[in-house]
């Protein structure tokens, strides 16, 4: 092994930031599922009876469904009584309250992960919904956004208060059983954020979620739900880590964008869930359906994702374009480490006239990880001139790691225009020497060819946001070898 | 300057260099000319560091101090500067970006202060105005769709940036029409100074007709067989290298 080879391992060995655990009281339920599981958690969220419904159809289907084994994943099987799915801080009622009546134990760990919850300290522009386990502890800036008309909200809260909005828009994107973990996660989803953007109104701010996994053997199933009326505008951004335990941890999310008429949702997501360790121990399973339906005519959604954490990521941000002239735009740097396994990419699904989207991937491998592009582009009968460009770029790092490219078309509309890029390559020696011999670090250098490589994903990031997946990207993978 | 003291290198277990020696004072511009398979390129690659060669004896001195001993970015950051042979493309890392980077951590290594980005911006600038270079190829990224002369003469662009002390060129003059190489010349003749030393190593002598060396040596089988002024440059042009290497 060449000297360089062994800095480059130092580098790529570096420890997980966030994997600090809290300490505080909690009400946890007991691990198992069952349909009076269900009923008590719908019962502890104060829910109306239409829920209870929901949850135990969802419930009921997933128990006829077989866990997908179709990506190029190794998973040990999953055994869902083993899991609690109920951990939430301990308090005297549901929902968040005000800042001073929250453990300040948990006000501590947000702190620590670089999200001071107190308003005043926050940077100006953007609201945060701050989740902990199974509830939503926190949400800043609601009052001010009650000015414009903005809802947004923990999806618990909304459930309550807002039940037309969800009885209309609940699983109108993601049907109850659409896949395995989105019936799993409509049967016993616990929290996560709802946003509703009225008509013409632009959000005067970004709204932001920070997913915190904190107890041990609990599984977070978070719900969120964002619906954007016509001709209204906001960006929204999302968050997570855990803590660095030894055994898996799983996280099953639904994310549903709903966007009307002449209106845009861009969603920005930095995951960065634990990832288990070098022997691949521990970690979090993150198997998240998240699809935006782009409804009316003009509507336009754009998925940009930094994915760096989790030891197995199973995720497809999808755009169904139903409106004519609609927009989908998938932006994703995928890193993949030691023994991560990512399998994610996007589906576009062109139904609209003049319906257009972009997919630009970038995959990145180093260790022993394996990093999976997956990509469906349908273009049906109806998409009259519908458009779509892929670029799907995979970065090698060393010798021992993996990169797939799974690109699916099926076209049915003549007039269809599709244009497919990929390539792979590996940062070389005689780059790193070249780096080296001009006097930067093989630290900066590889971090500066990973960014370099990673560009066209980052410039899509609002700015606090690509600061951020820059210096995530620094820790997780600075390092590689020709 | 620098002392290269009885270099003996192997690669895997072939000896390539076999006891070389050549001493270089600041101001001073060698010549290291020979055959193919003589040792030139790996002589560059020893003296910047370049892993996958293994030095089996010699020194080599830089400054009083022991230069095989450095990593290859520290060597940088003391001022051993190579310009390659096949200049690397990094696709997404603009120029600009890759000489600020650069030009800060030798900075930092001296103890001085970033560079400040609008005094960055007008030094760049007219060293890029100075190798007759478009502003444009500043933002793009490191020669990623360069021709083989705008490669050559970004890695000029690099050397003026930097200001090392000690240069080495590896076979510049190698794809390069006469235009391009006269640009190329002109830029090292301009960095030429009392306190800055050249190896240009080449096998044509017709780069020298550019810029002129003060000492010619010929490296054939690992060694320097010979050595003299500009003049043996021109015998070797005449005479080929079939003649030293039977002596």
């Amino acid at each position: 092994m060449s000297a360089n080879n062994d800095e480059i391992n130092n580098l790529l060995n570096q420890d997980y930031k966030q994997g600090f655990i809290t300490d505080i009281q909690a009400d946890t339920f007991p691990v198992g599922l069952n349909e009076e599981v269900i009923a008590k958690l719908s019962k502890v969220k104060n829910e109306p009876e239409f829920m209870l419904e929901y949850r135990l159809k969802a419930f009921r289907h997933w128990q006829t469904m077989p866990s997908p084994d179709w990506a190029q994943l190794k998973i040990e099987p999953i055994d869902y009584q083993e899991i609690s799915y109920y951990s939430a801080p301990k308090s005297k009622d549901n929902g968040p309250k005000s800042l001073d009546e929250i453990d300040p134990e948990i006000l501590e760990a947000y702190k620590k992960l670089g999200i001071p919850l107190a308003e005043q300290e926050q940077l100006a522009g953007i609201a945060v919904d701050a989740v902990f386990d199974s509830v939503s502890v926190a949400t800043t800036f609601k009052s001010k956004l009650h000015e414009v008309g903005v809802i947004f909200c923990p999806i618990s809260e909304a459930i309550r208060e807002h039940s037309e909005l969800i009885k209309q828009y609940l699983s109108s994107v993601v049907p109850v059983g659409d896949n395995f973990f989105a019936a799993l996660n409509s049967a016993v989803f616990t929290d996560g954020s709802f946003v509703y953007i009225p008509k013409g109104v632009r959000c005067p701010m970004e709204l932001s979620t920070y997913f915190r996994i904190n107890a041990s053997n609990t599984g977070q199933f978070e719900r969120t739900l964002i619906i954007a009326d016509e001709g209204s505008y906001v960006s929204y951004l999302e968050g997570c880590s855990a803590p660095q335990r030894d055994e898996n941890q799983l996280h099953a999310a639904v994310v549903e964008l709903v966007i009307l008429k002449d209106a845009q949702i861009k969603y920005s997501t930095v995951q960065n869930w634990y990832p288990g360790d070098k022997e691949g121990k521990g970690g979090i399973y993150n198997f998240v359906t998240k699809r935006a339906d782009c409804r009316g005519e003009n509507s336009k959604v754009s998925w940009t994702q930094v994915e760096t954490g989790s030891a197995i990521t199973w995720k497809y941000p999808s755009c169904v374009l139903t409106g004519d002239n609609s927009v989908g735009e998938f932006y994703s740097v995928a890193v993949t480490n030691n023994l991560q396994q990512a399998d994610t990419g996007t589906k576009m699904i062109h139904i609209g006239k003049n319906s257009t989207s972009t997919i630009i991937s970038k995959g990145i491998s180093a260790g022993r990880a394996q990093n999976t592009y997956r990509g469906l582009v349908k273009i049906l009968k109806s998409a009259e001139n519908a458009r779509n460009h892929t670029q799907c770029d995979s970065l090698l790092v060393g010798d021992k790691c993996g990169a797939h490219t799974f690109p699916y078309v099926e076209v049915k509309q003549p007039t269809a225009q599709i244009e497919h890029e990929a390539t792979t390559s590996k940062i070389s020696e005689d780059q790193l020497f070249f780096c080296q011999q001009r006097g930067l670090s093989a630290e900066d250098a590889v971090s500066m060819i990973v960014n370099g490589f990673c560009k066209q994903v980052f410039k899509e990031l609002p700015m606090e946001f690509a600061v951020e997946a820059q210096a995530l990207l620094g820790l997780s993978l600075e390092g590689s070898v020709g | 300057m620098l002392k290269i003291k009885d270099l003996t290198v192997n690669i895997g277990t072939k000896e390539i260099l076999k006891g070389l020696n050549l001493n270089v004072k600041a101001g001073e511009i060698h010549a290291i000319m020979g055959p193919n398979g003589a040792g030139k390129s790996t002589l560059s690659h020893v003296l910047s560091g370049k892993s996958g060669y293994e030095v089996t004896g010699g020194s080599v001195t830089y400054n009083g101090k022991d230069l095989l001993e450095m990593p290859a970015e520290i060597r940088a950051r003391e001022g051993v500067f190579l310009a390659f042979q096949y200049p690397v493309e990094i696709a997404g890392v603009t120029n600009v970006y890759l000489l600020k980077a650069a030009l800060n951590a030798i900075r930092k290594h001296k103890g001085l202060s970033e560079v400040d980005a609008m005094d960055f911006l007008t030094l760049v600038k007219s060293k890029t105005k100075a190798l007759d270079m478009d502003e444009k190829f500043l933002y793009r990224a490191v020669n990623e769709g360069f021709s083989g002369g705008e490669k050559k003469r970004n890695e000029i662009l690099q050397m003026a940036m930097l200001e090392p002390q000690m240069c080495i060129l590896d076979e510049t003059d190698s794809g390069l029409d006469i235009d391009a190489l006269r640009i190329v010349a002109d830029g090292v003749n301009a960095l030429r100074s009392e306190n800055r030393a050249f190896i240009m190593v080449t096998h044509y002598q017709r780069l020298l007709d550019y810029i002129k060396p003060d000492f010619v040596h010929v490296l054939a089988d690992g060694k320097i067989v010979k050595s003299g002024g500009a003049e043996l440059a021109l015998e070797l042009e005449e005479k080929g290298y079939g003649w030293l290497e039977q002596a």
